[in-house]
């Protein structure tokens, strides 16, 4: 076994301190914003706000197996068991904080919300913007069917502007445009080499696992723009192509390689990894951590903030099923998979809604592809022995069809 | 060589004894709540009928949902491709698979070859699996084997909108209440359920010879329902039931 990557200690620090930062936010005189995931949040970092992310905050939740009971509580105050176990966490976490971080996340001065990712944020954000009662801007992205048009450009770009203001009003300082643009730079660099670090599994056998991905996502989501995310990220790529030089796989004799599709999930990472790498299998892709990287190209170096606004406008979950399945179809190839893992989240809408014609999208590629239904965070959604026939199956099916392609 | 293959279900254990391809001896019994026990239980009973030891027998293998509970066998499968195996062997032309189980329905399509080209499996909810017809026919008091041939005397199916196992069950009482005949409501039941599988089928899609496997396959009233919806004839074999064990018994020959 190649056993676990060396970086993740380093990792688990860099976050710890991140926290613990955030926590005296107060006491540092600095600012705490909230914001979703896929929001804009370099100018934060540039006018020098801690961005907290309710869902990386919703994911630990998850991973300390408290999703459950904490989307049964938020569902004892009225909201329907459709609503995004993220969003229960959240409000559920803010009124009992209970959390794995002691106390529960430290409390906003203001919000940053993007429907870039789904509608639910909207009305999550406007929620906690009450309860607070702390400013909330909503940064609105048009939904890409098929193409960005000029005046999507002008629509996005617009709230460039306003979004400015509305952290100058906040914070009564100016915006700092200079830092603004090293924090450009480095958001970009630090996705440059997130983007280098999965492609190392494209290596056979892979040096990392999806399950990897998962874990060393987090600083891309929570601090990209800053310094230290660039170094992480340069120490771990240094130690995956180590892995490779050396022809160390992170599955031992790694004998299929599969795509993942749609979130982790997070309270059965474990017996996940163990159940596919026991096949001999190794997921070495998924879509979700690779939508922090494929917007690159539609960023400008020198330009940071008058094109941001269309990388966020056309992330992964912002797009229609065709872009999508295009995507999984350019993985497939680029990572040689033999098999596509869907994981049908009952949180998570925007990703889950459109696998099933995704997979009459890919009916050329010969691929066999497995649904999970389970959630991201609620074990009550997920049952052990019904996913684990599923992937036996599936895992059978994949070592026939590969014996016979020999 | 003997080989002997068990499918253990959520309801029935089966267990086939293969010399070569000859089938020697069949067995089935009900499982209970403890499906290693029931394993035990079928090697003896079976052992018994055929008169042999078990040290006559080469290779077990282990199928069904409590195929990992056999600690006896040499090797556990999964029912996707035991079934398709199993059903292969019997009816060589087939290249679509339904087996609707206790608590997992499946779609297989075979290749040419008879090896298993894809499947799709129900999504986590009962409706559409066996358990679905077991709670209908508590529901209306009648045998399960009886509702095959109840369903094929209805003239006008009642209708059953609902597709959860809870609700469809409430829907019937009150169709019951209501005065509507057994034949049609048994009948919209095995409608209910066809439509749920035909989905299935459909995001697969459906190469015909199609055949039906499992217990299932005996209930005449759903095969029936199921050609109708899907439109095309279903096959069955009188040994459909012994199929998973089948095909897990070929695996042990070497098949
Ligand atoms: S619905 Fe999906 S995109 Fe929206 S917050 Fe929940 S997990 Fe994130």
């Amino acid at each position: 076994m190649a056993g676990r990557l060396k970086a993740t200690k380093k990792m688990k620090s860099i976050m710890k301190w991140y926290y613990v930062e955030a926590k005296y936010a107060r006491y540092l005189g600095k600012k705490v914003a909230w914001i979703t995931s896929g929001g804009p949040v370099e100018p934060l970092i540039a006018m020098n706000i801690i961005p907290v992310y309710p869902e990386n905050h919703g994911a630990m939740i998850g991973a300390s197996k408290m999703g459950g009971k904490m989307s049964e509580f938020a569902e004892g105050l009225g909201y329907s068991s459709d609503v995004c176990s993220y969003t229960k966490n959240d409000i559920t976490s803010s009124i009992t904080k209970e959390s794995p971080i002691k106390g529960g996340l430290p409390e906003p001065d203001m919000l940053i919300c993007s429907n870039n990712i789904c509608g639910t944020v909207l009305k999550w954000y406007e929620i906690q913007a009450r309860k607070f009662n702390v400013p909330l801007f909503i940064y609105d992205t048009p939904f890409v069917h098929t193409e960005f048009t000029e005046e999507a450009r002008a629509y996005v770009n617009a709230q460039t502007e306003e979004y400015i203001k509305f952290l100058e009003k906040h914070t009564g300082k100016k915006f700092n445009y200079k830092k603004m643009k090293r924090v450009g730079k480095l958001s970009l660099e630090a996705m440059r080499l997130w983007k280098k670090v999965l492609e190392t599994a494209e290596h056979k056998p892979s040096p990392m696992t999806a399950f990897d991905a998962f874990f060393h996502l987090a600083l891309i989501v929570t601090l990209r723009g800053k310094k230290v995310v660039v170094k992480y990220y340069r120490q771990l790529l240094k130690e995956l192509e180590e892995r490779n030089k050396n022809n160390i796989g992170a599955v031992d004799n790694e004998q299929y390689r599969l795509l993942w599709d749609n979130l982790p999930i997070w309270f059965r990472m474990r017996w996940l990894s163990e159940k596919f790498a026991s096949h001999g299998a190794a997921l070495v892709a998924d879509t979700y951590t690779q939508a922090w990287c494929g917007v690159i190209d539609y960023v400008n170096e020198e330009d940071f903030l008058s094109t941001m606004g269309e990388a966020y406008t056309r992330i992964h979950l912002n797009v229609g099923v065709d872009q999508m399945a295009d995507t999984i179809k350019k993985f497939i190839r680029q990572y040689d998979v033999d098999g596509l893992v869907m994981h049908s989240n009952r949180s998570c809408k925007p990703y889950s809604f459109g696998q099933y014609d995704i997979q009459n999208l890919l009916q050329d590629e010969d691929i066999p592809v497995l649904m999970i239904e389970a959630d991201m965070t609620d074990e009550r959604k997920f049952s052990e022995s019904q996913a684990e026939a599923r992937i036996d199956a599936f895992m059978e099916v994949i070592k026939q069809r590969k014996r016979e392609k020999k | 060589m003997l080989s002997l293959g068990i499918d253990i279900g959520s309801l029935t254990a089966k267990g086939v004894l293969l010399e070569g391809t000859d089938i020697v001896e069949k067995h089935l019994i009900p499982v209970g709540y403890n499906s290693k026990k029931a394993g035990e239980k079928l090697l003896d009973e079976l052992l018994q009928k055929a008169g042999i030891k078990r040290e006559d027998i080469g290779k077990i293998v282990s199928t069904g949902y409590g195929r990992n509970s056999i600690d006896f066998a040499d090797r556990a499968v999964t029912e996707i491709i035991c079934h398709g195996k199993g059903i292969h062997f019997q009816m060589p032309h087939i290249r679509t698979i339904i087996d609707i189980g206790g608590q997992d329905s499946k779609v297989i399509v075979l290749d040419k070859s008879g090896n298993v080209a894809n499947f799709v499996m129900n999504d986590k909810c009962a409706a559409g699996t066996g358990r679905f017809l077991d709670v209908m026919a508590r529901a209306m008091e009648t045998e399960i084997h009886e509702f095959g041939v109840l369903s094929l005397q209805s003239k006008n199916p009642s209708k059953i909108s609902s597709v959860c196992t809870v609700f469809a069950e409430s829907e019937i009482i009150s169709l019951v209440a209501k005065g509507e005949n057994r034949e049609d409501i048994t009948s919209g039941i095995h409608l209910s359920i066809a439509r749920r599988i035909a989905s299935m089928v459909k995001r697969l899609g459906m190469i015909p010879p199609v055949a039906m496997s499992g217990g299932v396959a005996l209930n005449v009233g759903l095969v029936d329902a199921l050609e109708q919806i899907l439109d095309t004839k279903i096959e069955t074999t009188p040994f459909s039931q012994y199929s998973g064990a089948l095909g897990a018994a070929l695996l042990g020959q070497g098949a």
